[in-house]
């Protein structure tokens, strides 16, 4: 849940990234740091093995601005997407205002991205979180690969309830910027409903 | 939901400082922090300028959800106080009231006996002022008298946060 300090003017947001290992959830948070003024931006925290595979989680704070004169910062996380680290991924879910789903548009990968969604949704409900009524958009990541499922065929599997979506290269910025946004604007939005 | 919203007023916030600027003094500690479970800081007195705190907050509560997580599997609720020794300084890391935490730097000048003491006095001192805030945000909130920042922001609000 998100954090509001009267006392300083701040409001705090969580944002997790999710999906299937190899995905690009680190990707995406390395661009967003390479892209962001000094200023908005704190230390980008990974803890990862020696081969870069994340082990517990990505941490960047971003500080995006104003609004009423509260200071709002989001803090992205990411959790490690490998299959048997699904106690970490449960313990980085707590507190979370709103999820990016990462989805590896690779035609190999489809069978691992549905386990992962369905997998984000009974950690979430652990959690007392329903997938369908938080903050939640979903990326299809690395559409410059050759063997890529249709965006059709995606969204059909993934998204059958048709949230906001967005194609991606992390690995060049496409799509990261856009997915970021509808997330932050979605949990803004549940903070003026909530109230 | 799990958690209910975490707020602060101004008032809390004052008496909270005031706790742990206290137990600054009497544990000779460096600094001292409050993280919400969650990983957001919440305040920190002491030498803070010289860390990293929004990065401190976010482990600390990595650490405390871990070691949480490892105290469940072997039939613990959780582990209440963390201790880690280094080289000059330590961290003594405690959760306070169930959902905040409370993280101690020290050195050599202090030690974990004198730390353990103080923040035991100090945790109580605390879990009170927090049960009182939660209390007030909740009857805040039923009686809809808020004053919540977002509750009439517009799409442009958001939208211009993003230009």
């Amino acid at each position: 849940m998100s954090f509001i300090n009267y006392a300083s003017r701040e409001i705090n947001c969580k944002i997790v990234y999710y999906g299937p290992g190899l995905c690009g959830k680190t990707t995406n948070l390395q661009f967003v740091y390479q892209k962001t003024a000094p200023e908005a931006k704190g230390k980008m925290i990974s803890l990862a093995t020696e081969t870069e595979r994340t082990l517990f989680f990505d941490f960047l704070p971003l500080a995006l601005g104003e609004i009423r004169g509260f200071k709002t910062r989001f803090h992205l996380y990411t959790v490690p997407g490998q299959v048997f680290y699904d106690a970490s991924r449960k313990l980085i879910l707590k507190g979370v205002d709103g999820v990016v789903f990462v989805a590896d548009s690779q035609e190999e990968r489809m069978d691992a991205n549905i386990e992962s969604i369905e997998n984000l949704r009974i950690n979430l409900s652990e959690q007392g979180y329903d997938l369908d009524k938080i903050p939640y958009v979903i990326q299809y990541n690395k559409r410059d690969l050759p063997n890529v499922v249709s965006i059709e065929e995606l969204r059909k599997e993934l998204n059958p309830t048709n949230i906001p979506d967005f194609e991606a290269c992390a690995t060049t910025g496409e799509g990261v910027f856009e997915t970021l946004k509808a997330v932050a604007k979605l949990i803004l939005i549940d903070l003026k409903k909530g109230k | 939901m799990s958690n209910p919203q975490m707020v602060m007023y101004d008032e809390e916030f004052k008496q909270i400082n005031a706790v742990i600027e206290k137990l600054l003094r009497e544990a000779n500690s460096k600094v001292i922090f409050l993280v919400d479970k969650n990983g957001q800081l919440i305040t920190g007195v002491g030498e803070t300028e010289r860390f990293d705190t929004t990065s401190l907050a976010s482990l600390t509560a990595g650490n405390i959800a871990a070691t949480g997580g490892l105290a469940k599997l072997i039939g613990e609720k959780e582990f209440s106080i963390l201790f880690h020794e280094g080289e000059k300084d330590n961290l003594h890391i405690s959760i306070v009231g169930g959902r905040v935490i409370l993280v101690v730097l020290f050195d050599n000048r202090s030690s974990l006996g004198l730390v353990r003491l103080r923040v035991k006095k100090a945790s109580e001192e605390l879990t009170t002022i927090f049960a009182r805030l939660m209390q007030k945000a909740e009857e805040k909130e039923k009686s809809g008298d808020t004053d919540f920042p977002f509750a009439e922001i517009t799409d442009d609000d958001i939208d211009n946060l993003f230009s």
